[in-house]
């Protein structure tokens, strides 16, 4: 037993020492970039691939001669899908590493589980997947889209397009969903759309028995009126509803449904003949024409050694978002967070679509919107692109309870939630 | 290509002036196609209406390539072109009017010309309105199904020209179907239209539901016959969705029945709570891949046989890892149901993380053979066919499985095994090698139940995790250590699921359901069927 502890002992001085070693070399010539997703649990199957698009735009940046004249230094942690974990993992980034900023998070509750250590610790974190809206923090750049940048330009276009006059919002029960489909009822009904037009159906999260749900949409679009199915289904129960379509027979042409949580890498796993058609509104697809683009997919095919890995929209935020935080570090001349987060609004970097992306007052960014349809190779052809640039909008104009609010994080407001109607700052709604 | 371009041009000139005298080379619509390659979607819908209404037959090839998404044009002289792809980032190009092959390009030699929805519908009406005398059956049935949805009045005499000239008897119904949805589109007379209504009648299903609903508002003789049609038609589309709910029970209490039936073994016989179970049904859905994957690249003449192939191989994968862990982890527990659970509870992470590892944390592929793939229709039910043969396959399982225990010598010994422990061993039965192969057994099935539901669900690493509280559930409501009982407990507790689900929504469906097997073991504490006896005690 003795042995055994003294084992222990040193293991655990061993560990303190390298611990020591490294803070005290990241003092001296590296910068340190903390990455925060899941590389095991369910979320692995999205959060993986935004780990490695981070580690190649850190080598990418390495190769240029780093920021500031000094390396920079991945430091990546497994918060293995469990929320409360995010929060400590986070936790151990900013307390034990010291990085100069986080890039991670994909589902909005594992945002939410580190938002309060973010503000606490005052460091930074560029959140790269589409979102509900309905939150702005000092310490978080939300490089995704919000609803207004993805689910109504996507709802525009099927109205005017293809005509549509009924709606199925089907979601998975979670809060995106929820909020995504309460912001798109309301639009919908601001925009003459009759109650009895619209059906919202929730499922459980890896929800994999559709028959009855396709069966019932199918059932609902054959009233005579054109209808479009807007899916906010998340991650891995799209694969079988895709599947249920196909065999039930009901193809784009019928039935249209355009789907923000289905990219390149969620078609990977489908035979994609059947679902030809469907559309999906992203803010990039690894099909946009510009050389910026040709060269991130060479770039990225040469880092991970395969030819068939794909792209993807969160992978474009996260390069947009690692640009733009280099830009602001080398505009601040430090890393240190109060003079990033200010130096960050207004940086403008380019986007993978061949245009430029530039950080709002609010931590939001400006995209351009595109819709695409699914092809058999996995791949979308864009059939829609907004003619400019759309800015992040955080509080809904559709929710009663946000309507008012605004954020602005600049001097002299530094507000995420002012209410222009009381002339107030604080408090969702208040 | 400067020949092209000449031959264009002259094409044009002569159409201009003397269009009796085209060129022997070049086609009269050559210059109509060749404006697909310009202008946006808009645009190319007006040409196809152009092309379609020539009513040339030559004109279907470009239409079906601009429909599948396999018509280009050459960047360098604006020739539509049908392009096929090759090996190397190459196309082969063929001409859409006299199929003449043009050879193989570059892929950046040609552009695609983009279609969407809206546009994919009017070339499928188009298609339709020129395929109606297709020598073909299958291919006029399909175009008098076009027709109906697209209700075009313009098309009343087309169809009733292909009437006149159709033997099938089959097709001539969907033809006279076609007309009704068709006439009632039109501007014809009353009479004519109530006669359309009766025939909408007839067919009864969905789609005649929409295109009546279109006339039956208003007043008059007409709208009051569409209103009754359509309400007589919902009346007999409510009994069949009854028939349809219990279908759709049958078929998801057959996937829990795949899913639980190997649990029964190691935990409803032996009482070993495995939660480890739902990472043996994704090894097997994962040799399925592999299997496929080979299949691919070496035979690909093969894949219709991938499943039958994969099948012994998942259950031989999955009943070795069976093996291997009853002899390395579990037999040293028997007896400690906690640390048990916590045993494979770890050994479950441990298997999905090995997988994430070798297979990569994405989503796998895994094809449908051709003879699961689609659906038929059964009066108004719509039955896919990869649900009915994994029906009947669970069946199959499950009779295969019944057998084994009461008929085979180690079905004999793992039923004594399991009574009376220690009364078999005196017997001379090797207990702990029943024991490990009893649990190799019930693994092994969950590997045969990876092959059929990578056929229904992601095969992702987490494939395990989602079914293993639905197996547990299932086993325990049945009755512990009864197949009879996991069979009946499975079908129905899909069958009430399926009926909760239109009226509660899929989220509080499932949440009554548990509810629901709560109350009911809290009655019957040993499940449905309980076992009687020594065994229950021990």
């Amino acid at each position: 037993m003795t042995s055994k502890q003294a084992g222990v002992l040193s293991a655990a001085l061993l560990t303190a020492a390298l611990t020591v070693g490294a803070g005290a070399k990241a003092d001296d010539d590296t910068i340190k970039v903390g990455i925060l997703h899941s590389l095991s649990g369910t979320m692995a199957i999205s959060e993986t691939t935004l780990k490695d698009v981070m580690l190649l735009l850190i080598e990418q940046q390495n190769a240029k001669g780093g920021v500031l004249g000094k390396q920079l230094e991945p430091v990546v942690v497994d918060p293995a899908s469990d929320w409360p974990l995010f929060a400590e993992k986070a936790r151990e980034l900013i307390s034990v590493h010291e990085v100069a900023a986080t890039f991670g998070c994909w589902t909005s509750v594992s945002r939410k589980s580190v938002l309060p250590v973010f503000e606490e610790l005052n460091s930074i974190l560029f959140y790269p997947v589409q979102y509900e809206g309905e939150e702005s923090s000092r310490n978080v750049f939300y490089t995704g889209a919000a609803p207004n940048q993805q689910a109504i330009p996507a709802v525009d276009y099927l109205m005017e397009q293809e005509g549509v006059e009924r709606w199925v919002l089907a979601g998975t029960d979670y809060v995106y969903p929820r909020t995504t489909n309460k912001i798109l009822e309301q639009y919908l009904k601001d925009q003459g759309v009759a109650a009895e037009d619209i059906m919202i159906n929730y499922t459980p999260f890896g929800h994999s028995d559709w028959q009855t749900i396709v069966s019932d949409i199918s059932a609902f679009g054959s009233g005579g009126k054109k209808t479009a199915v807007v899916s906010t289904i998340n991650g891995d129960a799209n694969v079988p509803f895709y599947k249920e379509l196909g065999n039930q027979g009901i193809s784009a042409e019928d039935i249209p449904v355009v789907a923000f949580s289905v990219g390149e890498e969620e078609l990977a796993g489908l035979d994609t003949e059947p679902l030809v058609g469907h559309l999906a509104a992203w803010n990039y697809f690894m099909s946009v024409e510009s050389d910026i683009n040709d060269e991130f997919i060479e770039a990225w095919h040469a880092f991970t050694g395969d030819e068939d890995r794909v792209t993807n929209d969160p992978m474009e935020a996260h390069f947009i978002g690692f640009n733009m935080w280099v830009k602001a570090v080398e505009a601040a001349g430090t890393t240190d967070p109060d003079a990033v987060i200010d130096a960050m609004v207004g940086v403008a970097v380019p986007n993978l679509s061949g245009g430029y992306a530039s950080m709002g007052a609010n931590h939001h960014i400006t995209k351009p919107v595109l819709i695409g349809e699914i092809q058999d190779d996995g791949q979308f052809d864009i059939v829609f692109e907004t003619p400019g640039l759309v800015l992040g909008d955080e509080w809904s104009d559709y929710l009663p309870d946000s309507r008012a609010l605004i954020s602005d994080w600049r001097e002299p407001l530094a507000c995420g939630n002012f209410n222009v109607e009381t002339g107030k700052c604080g408090g969702q709604g208040a | 290509m400067r020949l092209i371009r000449l031959l264009r041009f002259c094409a044009a000139l002569l159409a201009l002036c003397a269009p009796s005298t085209a060129l022997a080379e070049e086609h009269p619509l050559r210059g109509q196609i060749n404006a697909l390659a310009e202008g946006g979607f808009d645009h190319v819908e007006t040409i196809v209406g152009d092309l379609a209404a020539t009513g040339d037959p030559s004109v279907v090839p470009t239409l079906e390539a601009l429909g599948e998404g396999d018509l280009f044009y050459r960047k360098d002289d604006g020739l539509v072109v049908i392009a096929a792809k090759a090996p190397g980032r190459k196309y082969t190009l063929s001409d859409p009017l006299t199929d003449e092959a043009l050879g193989e390009v570059k892929r950046s030699a040609v552009k695609k010309i983009k279609v969407n929805n809206k546009l994919r519908r009017a070339i499928k009406a188009a298609l339709g309105g020129l395929t109606l005398r297709s020598p073909d059956a299958a291919t006029r049935a399909a175009a008098a199904e076009a027709v109906f949805k697209a209700r075009d009045a313009d098309a009343i005499d087309a169809l009733d020209a292909a009437l006149a000239a159709e033997t099938d008897s089959g097709v001539r119904a969907l033809m006279t179907e076609a007309r009704a949805a068709a006439v009632l589109g039109s501007d014809l007379s009353d009479d004519d239209k109530l006669a359309a209504v009766d025939v909408l009648l007839a067919r009864g299903d969905q789609e005649a539901v929409a295109v009546l609903a279109s006339v039956a508002t208003g007043t008059g003789p007409l709208a009051a016959a569409a209103s009754d049609a359509v309400t007589a038609i919902n009346n007999s589309l409510a009994l069949w969705d009854g028939a349809q709910s219990v279908w759709y029970g049958l078929s998801l209490g057959s996937v829990l029945l795949l899913a639980a039936i190997g649990l029964a073994i190691t935990f409803g016989v032996m009482g070993v709570i495995n939660m480890a179970h739902g990472e043996m049904v994704m090894l097997g859905a994962y040799t399925t891949f592999v299997v496929q994957e080979i299949i691919r690249t070496s035979a690909p003449e093969l894949f219709d046989y991938s499943l039958a192939i994969a099948l012994p191989l998942a259950f031989f994968v999955a009943g070795a890892a069976g093996f291997a862990i009853e002899r390395g982890i579990i037999r040293f527990l028997y007896g400690r149901p906690l640390e048990t659970l916590l045993a494979t509870w770890g050994l479950s992470l441990i298997l999905q993380q090995a997988v994430r590892t070798i297979f990569g944390p994405t989503n796998r592929e895994v094809g449908n053979p051709s003879f699961m793939s689609g659906a038929f229709e059964l009066g108004q039910i719509t039955i896919t066919y990869n649900r009915l043969w994994i029906f009947i396959f669970a069946l199959i399982v499950f009779a295969l499985l019944l057998l084994l225990l009461r008929v085979t010598s180690f079905g004999l010994q793992m039923r004594a095994v399991t009574q009376n422990r220690a009364m078999a061993a005196a017997m001379g039965i090797r207990t702990p090698w029943v024991d490990a192969l009893t649990f190799a057994l019930g693994s092994g099935i969950a590997g045969i139940a990876g092959v059929a539901l990578s056929q229904i669900d992601n095969v992702s690493p987490n494939l395990g995790q989602s079914y293993i509280i639905d197996s547990f559930m299932v086993v325990v409501f049945g009755g512990v250590g009864n197949l009879w009982g996991t069979l009946l407990g499975a079908l129905s507790l899909g069958v009430v699921n399926k009926f909760l689900e239109p009226y509660a929504g899929a989220v509080l469906g499932k949440v009554l359901v548990l509810v629901f097997i709560i109350l009911f073991i809290q009655q019957r504490p040993r499940g449905m069927f309980a076992l009687k006896g020594r065994s229950v005690e021990t």
